[in-house]
């Protein structure tokens, strides 16, 4: 057998199978079954961790997921994950942990200093003490605190695991598989519901599997558990689901899980998530989360070697690990002498049981006695001794008065420690259920939840097992509308206990309680909680605020109920008064990865590719990212950098021809005989005289009055509208007009439909377009009077369908091919043939802005934030002043619409026509203006024009179209201010001329 | 995630759909008055309790429907579809 | 067709003729009628007559797949009806998602239940993909006919080939 305190024929481990770990560089040898924390304890190790604030040696207190000290990192590389409780990483061959918060050794820490400061850090201590100088806090507090804080390393390479995510939905999720768990789910299971149980350990049975006392159909505990585990897997209606963990519980019994798949391998399969999250919608829920164990609150109670009476019994029951040699146990309830018998058969030497009540007694209690183990009634623990280890507690007579007498002082190994147990209402209060205090119990219970839920075991106050196990089959029972459930028998259990303890212990004298810890992780202390309420912090989520307590991660499972016992005892108030604080999601820590799921790499969101995408990789582009597309930028060709890309694109546009996917464009069909009224109706513009075959500027606003949206609108025919919009603005736009059309206009018969991908575009522009285009188009004249500026034709295109639009957003002559988009590179190459010719490029997005703000055109979004109108964007002319009603019409009549200092769209140019501003400068009137100042109005586009030869900028200027050739200056960050002319925003060709042409 | 019993398609999760405000609030004729107009573009209950809301199943039907949703639990109380009178659940809570 | 996963085969769908039909009852019936059906199918269903098959996508709204020569007959049918007819042909891509692990491998991405309870044969809805709109037709009890925009058909496919390498490695009994 590996390790000392290894007992031979005890436990579930498989000593046929060693295993070889690491821990801080150490081999540690253990066996399959084992977790980090039971094969260190084997080898009589309890020192695992270094806590938090005061770096103050730590071990375990548990045997499971409430684990709050020996928190370890484990894995390598990008595999790493940090603060895993020992107690629950489940060990394999070639595992790599590593103990945390702690230099240069676990054994000797440079931190643990802050031990020795510990009076000197009390609640609030960061609050009160950086708050000056000043000048301090960037300098030296700030670097000082990020240092100290935080808990374990983040992995800093990238993670190479895939993750899972799964949706599920069943009659019946059962969350705890421990007995009441089991029988709920084999009474739903039985009922032929469709259920789901999971359990966040590595084989399911909770307490049972710690339990070799109590007999269930004449079977002990893991007996019992294998036998109902084999029927529940009988039953094709059930899911299992071990080491998967309820961590959330969301409205409507939406329960998210998340199931470690492959951490326990040594070697996972290849294409393994490492984990999967579960997404459950149940029905109805059972809640079998059981109940915790209490730690008690004493000077010195951190101290490795002391833990719970009952994680003492499953390192021995479960691992076959004896926690120590001799032990001291101290008690507020019967439980922990069951513990004590245990022990003491498998050969520990029970020092003595310090019992906190005057007179234990019962059946369990007298088994002890009778095997000849001191107890001591009425008998705190004044302190515990030892450093890296517990060497010895002193025990004190706690008198009819409470005062505490003079204690002796007894050596050991071990301190097992019970304070009663305590329901774990995490998921039920996630349910936004209440709770109601139990004073039988001194504890708070489920009550009432708005979720279709249940709570059934030990989560609801029940200890008994036989009285666990109906109340299990009662839950699955009533959860499925099932009649009749299983039945068995417990022929052999304990008693459930009267007793328990919250709060800190009764001590003589002041004592030392900043060294009695009510929040292991955290490192609260008992005086931390006083000097709170002492303070005037009187709401227990004021306290919990002020010192941390509960807000570690294990989300206050040992330490919530002691602080409100405190707090309870100093304000002289019953706990019920004082409620508790919010349980907060995750129940246990979920790793990132988990949460991203599929969504990762290339896969984080969709990428959408417009239809020439691949011909633009082919060329060279380079291209950005617009929402979800990806859209060629600029086609650099050798030696080219991106200025001298975009003004080649430019200048051929202007010269010649270029071509250009816009095919993102926002597009949606408008059908039906009211289609004239709907849009007469939802854009600000008339559309009732636009003839068949025509094009219009179309601007929609919200009826706020501010601009939403733009885009060119061709009418098909006389029911029919092919409406365009931004790139971006194409979901809303649509939404929008849904929104309208049935919530407001439900009479209009027409309808709406999204033609975005239906259609890609193919623009082509420049004066040279018709040449290009002409011969290509089949048997459509599309010369300059039969085809006018804003005219749109259909036809088609090498026998390929076309929508072509006499268009233009560049200031030339211009066409947007429409073609169906599986043919969309075909016609493209057509054209790209046609044109090689006549001087055609390719631009991208980025010319294809320079050309627009060159002839002074919006683009929503960037010259407007959702406070402009279109009088202030220069689009005042298309509002009708007309129609009856349009959305935006009443509010575009307000007089504040139409105040003359609102920000108007303007050019600006600097004076040297090198300098180029930058988006987003504020404008100011002086150039030496005291900041803070009020600026004037701010640029919204910045570019280099090809055609001026110079830079160009368009802005949102106060009355800026009445202040034409005003200066203004722009501030810079980095130097003086730039003074900059207000000019009419469309820098060329302003007749139009170009565009008719 | 809420879990929303869309009139035409049944229950969806709520990641299928998208909220579109409070119910029940009738856009005025153009020549309302100014404070009228205000009201009708920003004044809003905040209601603490049941509270008429509007949905569109976007992911879905495409239809924009009416809720009756109870604000401090996220219980729902009834969805009925638009231009339908708000249905009385009494002082459910 | 391509195994994505043990027993389950992934294929992009040939092009096929796409109409969006939108109306009020009588355009819905004008248009079940031509495709040969006695009504239009309800609500989330699908139904297949001698001149196509018409998916009921929302109160007012139908996916008609014509048969070649079943497009002129939905136009004749309409010509007196109001109503919007649009091609979306090219609009989508479609997929068809076949195996025993077909539902799970769905139910990683979409949060609906695929038990054949709930989501019978025939029957279709618009749904998401994990972040893509997409429409899922159950044509059979292990096959999926899933339909996407065309530019989120990459990130759909990727999408359901990386849930397919992991799905085999947990039970999904449920």
């Amino acid at each position: 057998m590996s390790g000392a305190f290894r007992l031979a024929g005890r436990g579930r481990i498989d000593t046929t199978r060693p295993v070889v770990f690491r821990f801080d560089g150490r081999m540690v040898r253990g066996y399959a079954g084992d977790t980090v924390a039971s094969a260190l304890l084997a080898e009589g190790r309890h020192l695992m961790g270094r806590s938090f604030k005061y770096h103050r040696p730590r071990g375990p207190v548990s045997a499971g997921s409430d684990e709050p000290n020996a928190l370890i990192g484990v894995g390598e590389g990008g595999r790493y994950t940090p603060n895993l409780r020992a107690t629950q990483v489940e060990i394999h061959d070639g595992m790599v942990a590593v103990s945390q918060n702690r230099a240069p050794s676990l054994r000797f820490d440079i931190g643990a200093l802050n031990t020795l400061a510990a009076p000197l850090l009390p609640a609030g201590f960061y609050y009160k003490t950086f708050m000056w100088p000043r000048g301090f806090w960037d300098k030296v507090y700030e670097p000082l605190i990020r240092r100290a804080a935080g808990l374990g390393r983040a992995p800093t390479e990238p993670d190479p695991d895939h993750y899972a995510l799964h949706y599920a939905h069943c009659d019946v999720l059962v969350a705890g598989g421990g007995p009441a768990g089991l029988a709920a789910a084999l009474a739903a299971g039985q009922a032929g519901a469709r259920v789901i149980l999971c359990d966040e350990n590595a084989e399911f049975g909770g307490s049972l599997l710690a339990d070799t006392y109590s007999l269930i159909d004449g079977l002990p505990g893991g007996e019992w558990v294998a036998r109902i585990v084999a029927e529940l897997e009988r039953l094709p209606n059930v899911q299992l689901l071990t080491r998967c963990s309820a961590f959330n519980y969301g409205p409507h019994n939406m329960v998210a899980l998340n199931q470690r798949l492959a951490d326990h391998l040594a070697t996972p399969p290849a294409h393994m998530p490492r984990e999967r999250i579960w997404q459950v919608r149940a029905r109805e829920v059972v809640l079998a989360a059981g109940a915790l164990e209490r730690v008690l609150v004493f000077e010195g109670n951190d101290r490795p070697g002391i833990m719970l009476a009952s994680a003492a019994r499953t390192y021995l029951h479960r691992y076959g690990v004896a926690c120590g040699r001799k032990a001291v146990v101290v008690t507020a309830d019967d439980a922990a002498y069951r513990v004590a018998l245990d022990l003491a058969e498998a050969g520990v030497k029970i020092a003595a049981i310090a019992d906190l009540r005057s007179t234990p007694g019962g059946p369990l209690v007298e088994a002890v006695r009778a095997r000849g183990i001191e107890i001591l009634p009425a008998t705190t623990i004044q302190r515990a001794h030892g450093h890296l280890r517990v060497t010895g507690a002193e025990l004190a007579p706690v008198g009819a008065d409470g005062g505490v007498g003079k204690g002796r002082t007894v050596s050991c190994d071990l301190v097992l420690m019970s304070g009663g147990f305590t329901p774990s209402l995490h998921l039920h209060s996630q349910a936004r259920g209440a709770l109601r205090f139990d004073d039988a119990l001194g504890v708070y219970l489920p009550g009432e939840s708005i979720e279709r839920v249940r709570s059934a075991g030990s989560c609801r106050g029940m200890f008994a097992l036989d009285d666990v196990l109906r109340d299990g089959v009662a839950a699955g029972l009533a959860a499925t509308g099932g009649k009749s459930g299983p039945e068995w028998a417990v022929t052999r259990q304990d008693a459930p206990g009267t007793g328990g303890f919250a709060g800190a212990l009764p001590r003589r004298g002041p004592g030392h309680l900043a060294l009695a810890f009510v929040d292991f992780q955290n490192d609260v202390t008992a005086k931390d909680v006083k000097l709170a309420v002492r303070e005037g912090f009187r709401s227990i989520e004021h306290v919990k605020r002020y010192t941390t307590t509960g807000m570690a991660t294990d989300q206050g499972k040992g330490s919530n109920v002691n602080a409100l016992a405190i707090v309870s005892n100093v304000l002289g108030r019953r706990p019920e008064e004082i409620g508790l604080t919010t349980y907060r999601p995750p129940y246990t820590p979920v790793t990132f990865g988990a949460f991203a799921g599929h969504a990762r790499g290339d896969q984080f969101d969709p990428l959408r590719l417009p239809p020439m995408d691949a011909w633009a990789r082919a060329q060279g582009a380079v291209f950005e990212d617009v929402g979800l597309w990806r859209r060629a930028r600029y086609f650099p060709r050798v030696g080219e950098d991106m200025a001298a890309a975009v003004a080649r694109e430019c200048r051929a546009v202007r010269a010649a021809a270029g071509i250009f996917d816009a095919s993102t464009l926002g597009k949606i069909e408008v059908a039906g005989p009211d289609a004239a009224e709907f849009m007469n109706r939802f854009y600000v513009n008339v559309w009732t005289k636009l003839g068949v075959g025509k094009c219009r500027y179309g601007l929609v606003c919200r009826d706020s009055g501010f601009v939403y949206d733009d885009g060119v609108v061709g009418r098909i025919a006389a029911d029919r509208f092919h409406v365009t919009t931004t790139t971006g603005g194409a979901a809303g736009v649509l939404n929008m007009m849904e929104d309208y059309l049935q919530t407001e206009w439900a009479d209009l018969d027409v309808w709406l439909t999204s033609i975005t991908e239906e259609w890609a575009v193919i623009a082509l522009q420049g004066p040279r377009a018709r040449d290009i285009l002409a011969p290509l188009v089949d048997g459509l004249d599309i010369s300059a009077g039969a085809m006018p500026h804003m005219t749109l034709r259909e036809g088609s295109i090498g026998g390929v369908p076309m929508r072509l639009f006499r268009v233009s957003f560049t200031g030339e002559l211009g066409y947007e091919i429409n073609v169906p988009s599986s043919q969309a590179q075909a016609v493209w190459d057509r054209v790209w043939q046609a044109g090689a010719s006549l001087g055609l490029t390719p631009y991208g997005t980025e010319a294809m802005h320079v050309l627009r703000a060159e002839k002074g055109y919006l683009i929503v979004g960037q010259e407007t934030d959702g406070t402009m109108t279109p009088a202030d964007v220069g689009c005042g002319w298309a509002v009708s002043k007309v129609k009856p009603d349009f959305i935006g019409k009443r509010a575009l009549a307000l007089p504040a619409m139409y105040a003359p200092d609102r920000l108007q769209m303007v050019g600006v140019l600097t004076d040297d026509p090198r300098t180029m501003l930058e988006e987003g400068m504020q404008l100011v009137t002086a150039a030496e203006t005291p900041i803070p100042t009020s600026a004037e109005g701010h640029v919204t586009s910045s570019y280099f024009s090809p055609a001026l030869g110079r830079s160009i900028a368009i802005a949102m200027v106060k009355g800026g179209r009445g202040r034409m050739g005003a200066a203004l200056y722009a501030l810079r960050l980095d130097g003086p201010a730039l003074k900059v002319t207000l000019v009419d925003p469309v820098f060329y060709d302003p007749e139009g001329a170009r565009l008719n042409g | 995630m809420l879990l929303i019993d869309c009139p035409y398609c049944g229950p969806r999760a709520e990641i299928e759909f998208a909220y579109g405000g409070e119910a029940h609030i009738a856009r005025p004729a153009a020549d309302v008055s100014e404070a009228e107009w205000a009201a009708f573009l920003y004044l809003r209950d905040n209601t603490k309790g049941v509270l008429a809301e509007r949905w569109r199943h976007s992911h879905g039907c495409g239809r924009f429907f009416n809720a009756l949703r109870d604000t401090r639990t996220d219980r729902f109380h009834a969805f009925y579809e638009i231009g339908t009178p708000r249905p009385d659940v009494g002082d459910a809570a | 067709m391509v195994e994505i996963a043990e027993g389950c085969a992934l294929a992009g769908l040939p092009p096929m003729v796409r109409l969006v039909l939108q109306g009020r009852a009588a355009a819905l019936d004008a248009a079940a009628t031509s495709l040969g059906l006695a009504a239009p199918p309800p609500m989330l269903r699908a139904a297949s007559g001698t001149g196509g098959t018409a998916l009921r996508l929302g109160p007012f709204e139908l996916l008609i797949l014509p048969t070649p020569d079943g497009r002129a007959g939905v136009d004749t049918a309409l010509a007196t009806v109001p109503h919007s007819l649009v091609e979306v042909s090219d609009r989508n891509v479609g997929f068809m998602l076949e195996g025993a692990r077909a539902a799970d491998i769905l139910a990683g991405l979409c949060p609906l239940d695929f038990a054949l309870s709930s989501f019978p044969v025939g029957m279709m809805t618009r749904t998401l993909l994990d972040k893509a709109g997409a429409m899922i037709w159950r044509t059979d009890a292990q096959s999926f006919h899933i339909e996407v925009w065309r530019s989120f058909g990459p990130y759909v496919e990727a999408q359901l080939r990386e849930v397919a390498q992991g799905i085999s490695f947990s039970l999904l009994a449920v």
